[in-house]
């Protein structure tokens, strides 16, 4: 019986996996036309770049203008990662991390707590408090820099007025960007709290309660371990970002300011060694550091997140 | 230990009246089963007792004490979620003890209770696992056990067994009679599933929309049911209720058993002559009534009263269930033995109803209010 169908069913075989093919050719093919525009907008844009810069890594431009860039293997790696240059705003770059994440997130913390709250009118302040993560780098700059000015801002007018102004100020030069950007990720921030305190199940609260737990126990003991996951991505997802913080920098205090140095994080440094210094063999080597934190970084959450999914309830 | 009042009590969320004046007593030790289907308010009233929802008129007491304001953690409750509610980042042992812990109970005790809770629940090799590690039925007596561990005055259950499957369920639902027995403590236990609540409640309290039906011990609740929603929605299946008229036996529209004076409910196709114990109390009233028959109280017999068509016949093992439509068009189950014989589909059958007074339940089709008193 069986091998009666077998042979009955053999001879049919072939044409049908070769039309099966044949469909799934054409489908692969459509695919990737689908794919195309993607790719190349990558490939230009991302992955030739990427590639490229392992390669300027191993050139060295002279100092004198004019001069061709010569090829110097990996010899010129450690002097550029040991230059003061570098360690100075590595050194700039962990310090306003330090100083934007942790204020940012808490706050951001603080907000969503503050609006998870069953009270009538709450959504309102929901739209205010996520609005930052809308506004422009520029726009918020430029009001801050406002607010920051000596003459017509708010620091005169609430009676604090630093000599040099903030923003030229080498002390308050750095705090005042990293102010801007705690502003611009509070909106991010307050987010994604936000979302971690709806997964936060009523019952586990409510069972705490009447456990005998108070409102401070029960926001230590339960909301905040069961946000830890939350509370992870938020920081490595903000420590990412901050490690990129360019705009601010470059808005408020450019190029030609005194206190320049004290501000001098990564990017804009890669971008100085780029274009000011005409060397992109060091800034390769920078950018290329960046990108290894940013990696580590990335690949720290990604582990986590898989066990995350094994500690669902 | 303490019995829980319930005086007047109202709860109101914006325009919705989720527990309307409620006024109910479970004595000190007892385990009352709060029964309804679902929005009916009975959770809304268990919560209540815990304080997780503020009362709007009317007051709760525990004890002797008012606990209106009396914040949760103050009230000395034990509460079961449908959820378990474990606290996922804590193992067995610390959920347990977490209750311990808040009241500031002192290490030593707190191991020795933790270790009594856990074995009384056979968790004790369980203790140091997360709740993810466990299955439903593990976790459900964990969180029995962070309930009994720090000896409540009241435990309060919402629908503790509705996450575990059927078999697990019954073997569930015999500990946690028995555990109730054993620690005497009394209890709210709310459920939707009448098996439940006929099973566990020394007595049942029935609600729907928001209001109490009829509280009751099970046996008296399915006896005596006090209007057509409790008769209906106690038993599986529910008591066939049949709208018709009383009429006496000779008078116009009267046909069928019985002999001339008696009291008949009359419906197209049928007149079922009613017992005098239950007829006598009742004449004068109507004459729109409805007519309560338990399907165990009916049997398929040529000489039976009501003429119907067979539907469905749903065989069940050890019983069968014949759903018949009357000529009136109402839906009658007959519950049959396994012995006896099924009818056809579509075929004409007649219904008898048993003798027993018992048998016949007589409601005011108007309010639904039962007729007969018990």
């Amino acid at each position: 019986m069986t091998a009666a169908t077998g042979a009955a069913a053999a001879p049919k075989a072939p044409a049908r996996s070769h039309g099966l093919r044949s469909r799934m050719r054409k489908e692969a093919a459509l695919a990737y036309v689908l794919l195309l525009p993607a790719l190349v907008l990558f490939g230009v844009f991302s992955f030739y770049p990427f590639l490229r810069n392992f390669k300027l890594m191993l050139y060295e431009t002279p100092p004198v203008p004019g001069l061709p860039s010569h090829y110097v293997g990996l010899h010129q790696i450690i002097p550029t990662i040991t230059s003061t240059q570098f360690t100075q705003s590595l050194v700039t770059t962990i310090v306003f991390v330090i100083l934007v994440v942790p204020i940012s997130l808490l706050l951001g913390l603080a907000l969503a707590v503050a609006a998870h709250r069953k009270l009538k009118g709450m959504a309102v302040y929901r739209v205010i408090f996520s609005s930052t993560v809308v506004s422009s780098v520029a726009v918020a700059s430029v009001v801050f820099g406002t607010l920051l000015n000596p003459v017509v801002g708010l620091l005169p007018w609430l009676g604090i007025n630093p000599t040099p102004p903030a923003l030229e100020n080498t002390t308050w030069a750095l705090p005042s960007v990293a102010l801007i950007t705690i502003w611009q990720f509070l909106g991010l921030s307050f987010i994604i709290m936000s979302a971690g305190l709806q997964s936060v199940p009523d019952e586990l609260l409510e069972a705490a309660r009447i456990d005998g737990a108070g409102s401070w126990t029960r926001f230590w003991r339960m909301t905040v371990p069961l946000l830890s996951p939350t509370i992870f991505f938020a920081v490595v997802v903000s420590t990412i970002y901050a490690f990129q913080a360019f705009g601010a920098v470059d808005i408020l205090i450019g190029n030609q300011n005194a206190v320049r140095l004290h501000t001098n994080v990564l990017i804009y440094n890669i971008l100085n060694t780029l274009q000011i210094e005409s060397n992109p063999g060091a800034a390769a080597i920078m950018a290329t550091v960046l990108f290894l934190i940013i990696l580590g970084l990335t690949l720290l959450q990604l582990r986590f997140l898989e066990r995350r999914v094994s500690y669902a309830r | 230990m303490a019995q829980v009042s319930f005086d007047g009590v109202t709860k109101r969320f914006g325009d919705t009246t989720a527990v309307d004046d409620l006024t109910l007593s479970i004595p000190d030790g007892e385990l009352l089963v709060l029964l309804g289907s679902s929005g009916c308010g009975k959770t809304t009233a268990l919560r209540l007792v815990a304080g997780l929802e503020e009362i709007s008129d009317g007051t709760v007491s525990i004890g002797d004490r008012v606990v209106n304001d009396v914040d949760p953690k103050d009230r000395d409750v034990a509460m079961v979620f449908q959820s378990y509610a474990l606290y996922p980042h804590l193992t067995v042992g610390k959920n347990i003890e977490f209750p311990l812990r808040q009241r500031g109970v002192d290490k030593e005790e707190r191991v020795t209770k933790v270790k009594r809770a856990a074995e009384t629940l056979g968790l004790g090799d369980l203790l140091g696992r997360k709740p993810a590690q466990l299955s439903g039925g593990q976790r459900q007596r964990v969180a029995l056990a962070r309930a009994i561990v720090r000896e409540p005055l009241v435990f309060l259950m919402d629908e503790p067994l509705s996450n575990l499957d059927a078999a697990l369920r019954v073997q569930t639902r015999a500990d946690i009679v028995e555990l109730q027995s054993r620690l005497k403590t009394t209890t709210l236990y709310v459920t939707h599933d009448q098996v439940e609540a006929m099973t566990m409640g020394h007595r049942i309290a029935v609600m729907s929309a928001g209001r109490l039906q009829q509280v009751a011990a099970p046996e008296d609740l399915y006896a005596h049911p006090t209007n057509v929603f409790v008769a209906h929605f106690l038993g599986s299946p529910g008591m066939n209720l049949v709208e018709g008229m009383l009429v006496e036996n000779g008078s116009p529209g009267a046909s069928g058993g019985g002999s001339r004076g008696t009291l008949c409910v009359a419906f197209a196709g049928a007149s079922v002559p009613l017992p005098a114990e239950v007829a006598d109390p009742v004449r004068g009233s109507g004459p729109d009534v409805v007519l309560g028959l338990r399907p165990e109280a009916l049997r398929l017999s040529p000489d039976g009263v009501i003429a119907a068509n067979v539907i469905i016949v749903e065989l069940l093992g050890a019983e069968t269930h014949v759903i018949c439509h009357t000529e009136s068009g109402a839906r009658i189950i007959v519950r049959q033995s396994a012995g006896a014989t099924k009818p056809a589909l579509g075929e004409a059958v007649r219904i008898a109803v048993d003798a027993d007074p018992e048998a016949y339940h007589l409601f005011d089709a108007t309010t639904g209010e039962r007729l007969v008193g018990p």
